[in-house]
């Protein structure tokens, strides 16, 4: 799994590629918590990311968790495979994708 | 049948993927079924790396039954642990909103819901949790 950041205007975009999985969601989830200061919303770009479990998604709701006290937090280019999974679980009433 | 025998560690993750890939790939799995049973081998692997053996370290064993045309897929996982059934566990209410909504408990639950049958077994002494993937009426 790989990581892009970029800032605008108080606006982070993180585009995350690969696969995020027990093993690589830790690293998410430190790069992201290391990005929430000072930022007022964060969008991830999952175009590249192609898998993801339940330890990807408990990244995601803890991210959530704190954007939502903030801008908010919102997911682009989500695809087909992860947008089940989503569904599974009700992420996607949860999350805002778009 | 294929079998991997492998140490029960949370590292060892990718190479019990590779594994379970090699094999959905030989049947000409559809991608989104290899998605759906990789997230699944991940959730029951990893939960046998963090519970089986608490005092210690000790073995998965994990036994591949793939068929092509129809595909379909039989995964086996054995450990020596301490007893322990993870379907016995609630589900998760997943109409909550994100604020009530608890980080974890999903992993189980999404095993359930991705694959056609799932079951569990203690016997002999071993932890027996068998998924199936693919057309019913095979098994």
């Amino acid at each position: 799994m790989e990581i892009k950041k970029t800032t605008d205007n108080g606006v982070l975009i993180a585009a995350i590629s690969g696969r995020i999985d027990t093993t690589t969601a830790p690293t998410l989830e430190t790069e992201l918590n290391s990005s929430f200061d000072g930022i007022e919303s964060l969008v991830l770009d999952f175009a590249e990311v192609n898998y993801i479990s339940s330890a990807g998604l408990r990244v995601l709701l803890s991210a959530y968790k704190v954007m939502s006290k903030k801008g908010g937090m919102k997911l682009i280019n989500v695809e087909e495979p992860i947008m089940e999974i989503f569904e599974v679980t009700g992420f996607n009433d949860i999350l805002d994708i778009e | 049948m294929k079998e991997l025998v492998i140490e029960a560690l949370v590292d060892k993750l990718p190479d019990v993927l590779a594994f379970v890939d090699e094999q959905l790939e030989a049947a000409d799995c559809p991608m989104k079924t290899q998605m759906q049973i990789d997230v699944s081998v991940e959730e029951i692997f990893v939960n046998i790396a963090n519970y089986a053996y608490p005092d210690g370290t000790g073995n998965a064993k994990i036994q591949v039954e793939v068929a092509a045309e129809p595909f379909s897929a039989q995964i086996t996982f054995i450990d020596s642990g301490i007893p322990y059934d993870p379907l016995a566990k609630t589900d998760p209410d997943v109409t909550l909103s994100a604020d009530e909504r608890q980080i974890g408990g999903l992993g189980i639950f999404m095993v359930k819901k991705s694959m056609d049958d799932v079951k569990y077994e203690f016997t002999d002494g071993q932890n027996i949790l068998t998924l199936k993937k693919g057309v019913a009426g095979k098994w």
